[in-house]
């Protein structure tokens, strides 16, 4: 059948992130975008609805169950409140939704509980890569077993609360494989750079560079154990991510600029009572609910294993991150030269909505 | 039910099925009827009906809702005590089979007999004993069409100026009907006496009351063979050639008393306005789901021929490396599955009785973007392989067209979207 009705505990979830995302998130937006800082009282606050938590059965120390589904529903809610502010709350899934995923019985059994009993804590991954034409599934950073042991060489970008974490789930090219391996605090060989990222959006957020040289990570740490583990599903979860909180941040655009249109007076009406407005948001609308829609029906396809979840996550984060860049380029060009001052959000969405298309491997579902 | 993208099974049955006629019945003959426009693909009609006759495929008159229209091949959803324990699903049934006969060729899927835009208005406007009345006639022994007359000359997109005019004859009791409707797709099936047709109808609008504006917009069942009901002309079209569309002159054309669809006095109110809009949301997301069903036709020829030529198309890599071609193919696939589900969800909420007027129009919306971009790339991508008549992409290119165009252009359902999302009145946004 279909259906577009979320479950009632889901919609309990999202009510419960939409507070959050409205009553904090939002509200420290700004400043933590200006000061470049996000308090830890505010991401601890988010990581107390738990929503990792309750994506992990209770054997490794959660008290749920994954579903995509439910990821994206929460996650775009999240976001609709703040990206930056959402992908500091959600770090730790980077560590562990993967483990979950792709790790070994041992693996799951020692890592989970560690990230997720007791309050937020720095447990991050490395995916991105400083190049222009980057792409997960063949990455520059390398592995190669020698002995016992897997040694890392390369350079990740982009790596969210590095510089303090506890582990780092890095992943390299193993004979043309993408792969994950389990590097600890302050390993031998491994360099995090001095200074955070410097990007177009997301300053709250602290990104930072790894070097990685000749770091030697025992093999029982690539992820999955000796015989490692299929890269794409964990693809498919963070290209879900990307196009879920594409689509809550374009959905905060739209709905900001639709009010302040329907405020907004110019000869003598509202300019939301102009057509070149009104259709802009009417467009608006309609693209992002494509967008929504089409991230539900993948991230439904890898909950119920589908054939072509892999191939349908792909096709919804390409998608939403199209859509978000329209839809936050219009909402700033909808609030005119107000959407070009750094008193009113709408920039600053629309500095994030360019991001998407880069963003791929800083939030999972 | 929680959130699922499963299609049920006796839809995909039903598609199953479809796509045998889509392909013999109506692919077969695509070109021909392209280019013999008047002619009618009486084989198809007949085939059409004998096979809804028998299991309700195709029918454009969803039954009295909550039972779908029973487009279920032998043995699925039989029983009646099994389909109450189903959710209703009659109009998402019709939706994927408008989709899969407009794949198949949506210019003759426009005269599948069964009622059309005419029965939606009736099952949208009409009072049980209306429905029951004029709808029984598709089940009968002859195929039988029905038409909706709602635009004229000087009104188009602004459909409350219309000047088709209604006065009660007091002393017949019977509505004397004068003016000329344009445009009227499958308006010559179901108005002319063809030996091959049973007695068709025409939903026309008129106004029984001028002042009155809106609220004095009425529906009224004409039908064939109503004197002073004239087909005038039949259009020499783009695209969707298979499609007769007529205009219709009504001359002192009387009609009973209680062929007026709803109610009948005027109020303050705008019912009879409403009566069309609430058509519209109903009809809506079938008509996008005819123009998804060009657009897939189109897409998947690209990909034949793409693989045909030892051209793949390479998923999952960053854009950064895709060919202009790869990147075009991804872009259509995920304009044509989003749209579609956008579909699906506007008759969805249909189905269970949620107003859909914003769902309904921004489908419509997307799909008449997403039809006419993907069959213009297809043309482009395809070369002279897509310009020439030798091959069906330039036809659906030419096809696609109307959806953007027909059962409000792509700018009245941009008004509806906005005036939905802003809660603005038709006043407040023009
Ligand atoms: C093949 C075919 C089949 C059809 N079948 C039927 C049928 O069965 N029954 C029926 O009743 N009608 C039918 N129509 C008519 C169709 O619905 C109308 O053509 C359509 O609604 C547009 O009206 P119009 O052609 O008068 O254009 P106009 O209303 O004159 O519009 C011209 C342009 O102005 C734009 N426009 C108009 N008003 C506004 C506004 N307020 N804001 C912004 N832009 C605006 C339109 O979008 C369009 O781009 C059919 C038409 C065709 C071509």
């Amino acid at each position: 059948m279909y259906s577009f009705e979320p479950t009632e505990e889901q919609q309990m979830l999202v009510e419960a992130v939409g507070k959050y995302a409205g009553n904090d998130l939002r509200t420290a937006a700004r400043d933590a975008e200006e000061g470049g800082e996000l308090s830890k009282k505010l991401i601890s606050k988010g990581w107390e609805i738990g929503l990792l938590q309750a994506s992990i059965p209770e054997a490794y120390g959660g008290f749920g169950e994954r579903s995509a589904v439910t990821g994206v529903l929460a996650v775009e809610e999240m976001a609709f409140g703040d990206l930056a502010g959402t992908l500091a709350v959600m770090t730790p899934s980077l560590f562990a939704t993967p483990v979950l995923l792709a790790g070994s019985e041992e693996q799951k059994q020692t890592l989970l509980p560690k990230v997720i009993e007791g309050d937020w804590s720095p447990y991050t991954a490395a995916l991105i890569e400083y190049a222009f034409d980057f792409d997960p599934l063949s990455l520059k950073t390398t592995a190669t077993l020698k002995g016992e042991e897997y040694v890392l060489n390369g350079e990740k970008a982009f790596v969210p609360f590095a510089n303090d974490a506890e582990a780092i789930l890095v992943y390299a090219n193993l004979d043309g494989q993408t792969q994950g391996f389990i590097v600890e605090k302050g390993a031998a060989g491994l360099t995090i750079g001095d200074e955070r990222e410097k990007l177009m959006s997301l300053n709250a957020l602290p990104l930072y560079r790894l070097k990685l040289d000749n770091v030697k990570i025992p093999a029982a740490n690539r992820l999955g154990g000796a015989s490692g583990h299929d890269f794409e599903p964990i693809l498919a979860a963070l290209r879900l991510a990307t196009a879920a909180t594409a689509v809550g941040v374009a959905n905060a655009a739209f709905e900001y600029s639709l009010n302040y249109a329907k405020e907004r007076e110019a000869f003598g009406v509202k300019i939301a009572q102009k057509q070149a407005i009104a259709f802009m948001l009417a467009e608006m609308r309609t693209e992002i609910e494509a967008s929504r829609l089409l991230t539900w029906e993948a991230a439904w396809k890898l909950d119920t294993g589908k054939e072509d979840a892999f191939t349908d996550a792909y096709l919804a984060a390409t998608g939403a991150a199209d859509m978000a860049i329209m839809v936050t380029d219009r909402a700033v060009q909808i609030l005119g030269g107000h959407g070009y001052i750094r008193e009113h959000p709408v920039e600053m969405w629309m500095r994030n909505g360019r991001g998407f298309a880069t963003f791929t491997g800083l939030a999972i579902v | 039910m929680p959130i699922e993208f499963e299609a049920p099974k006796p839809i995909v049955q039903t598609q199953f099925v479809l796509k045998t006629v889509a392909v013999e019945m109506m692919r077969a003959h695509s070109r021909y009827f392209d280019e013999h426009e008047h002619e009618s693909p009486w084989d198809y009609i007949e085939f059409m009906h004998t096979a809804m006759k028998a299991t309700g495929v195709g029918s454009l008159a969803p039954k009295e809702k909550p039972s779908p229209p029973s487009p279920l091949p032998e043995g699925e959803g039989g029983g009646d005590e099994k389909k109450e324990k189903r959710p209703p699903i009659a109009y998402q049934a019709l939706a994927a089979q408008i989709e899969m006969l407009a794949w198949g060729d949506v210019g003759m899927y426009l005269v599948t007999p069964g009622g059309g835009l005419g029965a939606a208005a009736v099952q949208a406007a009409g009072t049980p004993e209306q429905k029951a009345k004029f709808l029984a006639r598709f089940g009968g022994e002859k195929p039988t069409l029905a038409a909706m007359g709602m635009t004229e000359a000087g009104a188009g997109s602004d459909t409350a100026s219309i000047r088709m005019r209604a006065v009660l004859d007091e002393n017949t009791r019977e509505w004397i009907l004068n003016g000329e409707k344009i445009f009227v797709t499958a308006g010559d099936k179901a108005l002319t006496e063809y030996e091959q047709l049973g007695r068709g109808f025409i939903v026309v609008w008129a106004s029984i009351d001028p002042a009155a504006g809106r609220a004095g917009m009425r529906a009224f069942v004409v039908e064939a063979g109503t004197p002073g009901v004239r087909v005038t002309k039949l259009e020499h079209k783009m695209g969707i050639r298979a499609s007769d569309t007529a205009a219709i002159s009504l001359v002192d054309a009387r009609v009973p008393y209680d062929n007026i669809l709803g109610s009948p006095t005027v109020e303050k109110t705008t019912t009879g306005f409403k009566g069309a809009m609430a058509t519209f949301d109903a009809t809506r997301p079938l008509v996008a789901a005819s123009g998804l069903g060009v657009a897939r036709a189109a897409l998947e020829f690209l990909k034949e021929k793409l693989a045909e030529n030892g051209v793949q198309i390479r998923y999952g890599l960053p854009r950064q490396k895709l060919t202009s071609i790869e990147r075009d193919v991804i872009e259509m696939d995920i304009m044509l599955r989003s749209a579609w589900l956008m579909v699906i969800k506007a008759v969805w909420m249909a189905d269970n009785k949620k107003p859909n007027a914003l769902e309904s129009s921004m489908s419509k919306v997307k799909a008449g973007d997403v039809g006419t971009k993907i069959t213009q790339k297809v043309v482009e991508i395809l070369g002279p392989l897509g310009y020439s008549r030798e091959f069906l992409a330039e036809k659906w290119f030419r096809d696609a067209k109307i959806t953007d165009i027909y059962e409000g252009t792509g700018q009245i359902n941009r008004l509806v979207v906005a005036r939905q999302i802003l809660g603005y009145s038709g006043k407040e946004l023009r």
